[in-house]
Order: C-alpha cells, then structure tokens, then sequence
C-alpha cells in the first residue's frame, strides 16, 4: 500500500514538471544532424565574439581554471521527451561574460560540425546557462556534445548546442540550424513554442 | 583539429521519399544533386540522412556538408535546397516544355 502511495507522490510531482505536449523518459536520447564530431581537448576553444569584431579566447585548461557549478536540472526535447534530475558539471556563462563588454541583445552559438542555434543574450545571463563539461559525473560524451556542450534548461534542447565553439554576439536576432527550416527563434518549452508561429 | 567521427548516419536518401512526395509531382529521390561545397553529383536516394527528428538532414556522400533538410511541422514542409547548385529530375523522353506547334518563334 504504501508503495501505491508513494507512486502517485512522485507521479504528482512529475506531473507538475512536465511542460504541455512532454512524457519522461529515463533514457537520454541521441538527435543528431550530423556525424560526431570529435574534438581533442589539448585542440578545444571558446571564443566569444562580440558585435566589434573582438574576440575573447578560453583553452580547454583556461574553461578548467575557471570556478564551476554543480547543477542539476530538468531537459525537455522539442520531439517530446524530457528527463528530470540531470546532473552537470560547467562553468556558468556569468562567469565566462563577467568581462566581455557588448551592447549586444542577441547570441548565435556556433558548433564543431557546422550547427547554430540563436538565443536572446540574456537567456545566457542570471545563473541560467553553462558551459556544461561532464554528465552524471563523468566526461560530457562526445555523443552528448563532449567535450564541452551549452547547457540552457529552460528552453528546448535544441538551444543547447552540442559541441560548442563560439558564442557570436550579435545587435540583431538572426535564425539557426533548425530555427531557419520552421522550428521556434525562442522555444520555451512552458508555452510550447515548439515551431515559428508557436 | 575537427576529426569526425566513424559512426555513418541512420538513414539514406530513401527516407526522405515521404515528405519530399507532399511537395513533389515526381519521385525526388532518383533525381541527382550536385553539391555546392564539393562539386559530387549524387543521386538522392544515396545522401547520408541524419534524423529523423527534429528534422531529416541529407548529407553529400563526397564532403557531408548539408544537401538536403526537410522538417514536417503539423501544418507545413518546410524543404531547404540551398545546399545544391542543381537538381536534375529525369523526365519522359519527348515530353518538352514549349510544344512544337508554338514554333518558339512568337
């Protein structure tokens, strides 16, 4: 009896993490649009670019000098799958901005193997995006966008741009991979804005 | 610096027969594509596809830039062919554009 109990307990709570349109799933699917990229880390770069054309440079050993967060956090897939409870390990993109000067409202992050995707600038800032290195307490698999992946829970995955290596600032807002071919510039999974028009 | 990995991609060209057939009056993938990146021609039903959510990627079997990608949202296709210079779809022999009678003199 009790384990009914629980059941419904933890069903409830599940229930009100799940955006409008999801189901969980304890699997951590792979999409793909491309072949894998595989990137040495002694090779792995950040570059941040901003609207002037500066352009701001970590090395894989500089990301690791660079304080990190522990956090974990609910993922939802625009093709309807979300995980709750994921575990990470990454550098907080407050962190990697703090001295980046920009009058910039907008980023295109750029991905070893040709993707993009765009988000608002400050859907980066205030605690809510990473540059996310290890999953579940090991290495980020290069399957799962290792070595290093953008971490942004609260929109769709798609904006979550496996294999990252450039964050290009931008005055204006511009589509990416999939955003350019029908799919959501914001994709907030709450109000399911899922494709453009959404 | 940007090795690629060995693993192939899940699909080849025939996948995309489907959602290419809603916007298509012929079968797309016996048509050949030239790729702009690297100059390949392929027939489509060869492209290595990737997908197929949140969208069909076709790949140049020669350089694997994108060829091809075709998302079905539930109202719309939405078809991407700007990784090709040219399509070329064969049609029935002595079936021509402008008909003999015009002259093509008008």
């Amino acid at each position: 009896m009790t384990v009914t109990r629980g059941f419904h307990g933890r069903r409830r709570d599940s229930d009100a993490r799940l955006p409008p349109g999801q189901h969980l799933t304890p699997d951590f699917p792979v999409l793909s649009a491309g072949p894998t990229p595989l990137v040495p880390r002694d090779d792995w770069e950040l570059i941040v670019a901003t609207e002037d054309g500066t352009r701001h440079g970590w090395t894989w050993a500089e990301l690791m000098a660079l304080p990190s967060e522990d956090v974990t956090v609910d993922i939802h897939c625009v093709t309807s799958w979300s995980k709750l409870d994921t575990d990470w390990r990454g550098v907080s993109l407050d962190t990697v901005l703090a001295d980046v000067d920009t009058a910039a409202d907008f980023a295109m992050v750029h991905s070893h193997g040709g993707y993009t995707t765009n988000l608002p600038l400050e859907d980066l800032l205030d605690g809510r995006a990473w540059i996310a290195y290890e999953y579940d307490g090991d290495e980020l698999a290069p399957e799962h966008g290792g070595p290093a992946r953008l971490l942004v829970p609260h929109l769709y995955l798609w904006k979550s741009a496996k294999w990252v290596r450039e964050i290009e600032l931008m005055l204006d807002d511009a589509p990416g991979f999939w955003e350019q071919l029908g799919y959501h510039d914001y994709g907030d999974p709450w109000r399911e804005q899922r494709y453009q028009g959404d | 610096m940007n090795n690629e990995s060995a693993a192939d991609a899940a699909f080849d060209g025939n996948v995309m027969a489907g959602p290419l057939s809603e916007v298509f009056a012929v079968d797309i993938t016996t048509a050949q594509g030239r790729c702009r990146g690297c100059g390949t021609t392929s027939v489509i039903a060869t492209l290595r596809v990737y997908g197929p959510d949140p969208g069909l990627v076709g790949r140049c079997p020669g350089c694997d830039d994108v060829l091809v990608r075709i998302v079905r949202t539930p109202d719309a296709v939405w078809l991407d062919l700007a990784g090709l210079t040219s399509l070329r779809v064969a049609v029935p022999a002595g079936v021509a554009g402008v008909p003999a009678s015009s002259g093509g003199d008008a």
